[in-house]
């Protein structure tokens, strides 16, 4: 039987975490650091299903019939209807502000400060 | 080589390199088409840890219906290379370093695991909709509940905000 470690998947997730937080910091256009905000999530959900196969192989070594880590990939599962709802707000505030002030530009959003 | 490591590093690859496409390409419509890109790596991932339906979910939500939405507002604000924001060159490389710096941090400190994730198919099926969608349904249906009320509050919430009539409200 072919094992992967875990440090592989480890590694990958924060290489997208980092990538997410590195896009965050140099962009100035709200939709791209709102887009590198969806990819530091789905480097998390990686790692958790990760982590939940890494258990499931675990218990599977005792029993056959095992069903652990179902939770971590329901957990995944409500991140997304999370994430989704969050998208849709997210998304009519960056709309409002662009009427508003006809551009996407965080700099021009400092005026929150006042 | 066996296949499904093969796979694993192809993948890998593919999300590292689209991720990195997004941050830098300067144009908002291909970076949101490098993230959908990235959303199919990840969900090949997802395939390979028997997580079948988070693969499906993953395509169907993420790369789906987000990225339309977000392609959606791109075009609905004309936006294109020539009006995109760009920032001076020390806060870059002020980024690229701290952001290497919480890297090496979180790969020093997490780099002494140990435990396997196994790729081959065949144990256990807990990835699939019997499963999940039995669990889901008995020991976790007031979460589920509560997500529904939570998309109901989502909808009331960008209908309100994306009324004309707010905008005059707060400018």
């Amino acid at each position: 039987m072919q094992v992967m470690p875990i440090n592989y998947y480890i590694f990958l997730s924060i290489a997208l975490f980092t990538i997410g937080i590195v896009g965050v910091l140099t962009r100035r256009n709200v939709i791209i650091i709102f887009m590198c905000i969806e990819l530091m999530l789905n480097a998390v959900n990686v790692l958790l299903v990760a982590f939940s196969k890494m258990h499931h192989l675990n218990a599977y070594a005792l029993d056959r019939a095992t069903t652990a880590g179902t939770e971590a990939q329901l957990f995944v599962f409500f991140i997304m209807v999370v994430a989704a709802a969050e998208v849709t707000v997210g998304l009519a505030i960056i709309v409002m502000l662009y009427r508003n002030i006809h551009s996407v530009d965080i700099n021009f959003l400092n005026r929150l400060k006042h | 080589m066996p296949v499904s490591e093969m796979l694993f590093w192809f993948l890998t690859a593919l999300a590292l390199f689209s991720a990195l496409m997004v941050v830098f390409s300067s144009n908002p419509v291909h970076s949101v088409l490098w993230l959908i890109m990235v959303f199919f790596a990840i969900s090949g991932h997802y395939i390979l840890m028997n997580a079948q339906f988070l693969a499906i979910v993953n395509l169907i939500v993420y790369a789906g219906a987000i990225m339309v939405l977000f392609l959606f507002v791109i075009m609905l604000m004309n936006m294109n290379t020539e009006s995109e924001p760009q920032k001076s060159q020390w806060m870059k490389m002020a980024a690229a370093i701290s952001g290497g710096a919480l890297m090496l941090i979180m790969i020093a400190a997490l780099k002494d695991n140990v435990g396997a994730v196994s790729k081959t198919s065949g144990e256990g099926s807990i990835g699939l909709i019997k499963n999940l969608g039995n669990v889901l349904f008995t020991e976790y249906v007031v979460p589920f509940e509560i997500s529904s009320i939570l998309f109901l509050s989502a909808m009331v919430g960008a209908v309100v905000l994306g009324k004309k009539e707010s905008s005059k409200i707060v400018s």
